[in-house]
């Protein structure tokens, strides 16, 4: 069972070049979406609080 | 189809539905994707197992076409029509691109080292993919270049449509010239030419990334408009509170309230 994952690990020697590979698209894509939404929960919660205010100015 | 979701009201409602099960549908498909690209599909008899690249590069490489011309087409209605929400679905959608484009520069130039013993060679294809690179990374400055939203998203507008002319040149750069990267296998007259045990993972990543770029240009469009309006709201307020007395001048001194990040 270690050596199954061991192999798959290694990709036929080419380990230094698949993982960086999906490494890389993991980081940027995941940052991308990470960022994205955190900025959409951001405009969100500020949407709120105006008409909050607006609310109770009227 | 662009009439139907034009109006900025309808977009938020029919959004609101569509990006919880963009998203959620984009992690399992992506997850399914990576599972047959890394533990279903055989190795490749020349390549080995860093064929297994092939499966973020090349869905990487057509995303970051596809959203070129989603960027483009939304640059050109936003200049005919001035319909908001198309300039605000280009500006949602370009940062995306750029992302699949570095990606895809990225993970080629990781196969590139192995394959051809070079990280990078100036050939046709990886030129203009690079120059298709830097013209997303125009068009997002230039947006944001000015004070004004909408001035920038003209002139980045004008951008996107002339950058259009790199497009043809990026996919029949393998047929034009003699590069070291290959002709296209999947995307060709005849059919694709990849058997089925790689094209299958190939294109359940492909879905998968198209699914996360409408998920993602979904959230931001809606981002984009919760922000508009947030500002007209504060503009509004700060006018009406100024104008019948005039105690409060507008300026610099009053602050911006609930400015966050």
């Amino acid at each position: 069972m270690i050596g199954e994952v061991g192999g798959f690990m290694a990709m036929g020697g080419y380990a230094a070049f698949v993982w960086p590979a999906y490494g890389v698209a993991f980081a940027v894509l995941g940052g991308l979406a990470w960022h994205s939404w955190r900025r959409y929960r951001a405009s969100i919660s500020a949407l709120d609080r105006l008409q909050r205010e607006f609310g109770t100015r009227r | 189809m662009i009439s139907r979701f034009a109006n900025p009201a309808r977009f938020m409602r029919i959004s609101a539905a569509a990006l919880p099960w963009c998203g959620w549908s984009a992690l399992a498909v992506l997850a399914a994707g990576l599972y047959a690209a890394l533990v279903v599909a055989p190795p490749d008899y020349q390549q080995g197992e860093t064929v297994r690249i092939m499966y973020v590069h090349v869905p990487a490489a057509w995303m970051a076409l596809g959203i070129y011309v989603f960027v483009a087409v939304a640059s050109g209605v936003a200049l005919v029509s001035r319909h908001p929400l198309a300039e605000i679905a280009a500006g949602a959608a370009a940062p995306i691109g750029a992302a699949f484009t570095f990606v895809c520069l990225a993970t080629g130039s990781l196969w590139g080292r192995p394959m051809w013993g070079a990280w990078w060679v100036w050939d046709a294809r990886l030129t203009s993919v690079l120059i298709l690179f830097f013209l997303y990374l125009g068009y997002i400055a230039l947006v944001n270049a000015f004070d004004e939203p909408s001035r920038g998203a003209r002139a980045g507008s004008v951008l996107a449509l002339v950058g259009v002319v790199n497009l043809p040149i990026v996919k029949f750069s393998v047929d034009w010239w003699n590069t070291l990267h290959q002709p296209a296998s999947v995307v060709r007259i005849g059919g694709p030419r990849i058997d089925s045990a790689m094209l299958v993972p190939l294109l359940t990543m492909a879905a998968g990334f198209g699914l996360l770029f409408a998920a993602l240009t979904m959230s931001r469009m809606r981002t984009a408009l919760n922000e508009r309006k947030a500002l007209a709201m504060r503009l509004n307020r700060t006018s009406r509170s100024a104008r019948p007395a005039e105690r409060e001048p507008l300026g610099p001194t009053r602050p911006a309230v609930g400015r966050g990040t």
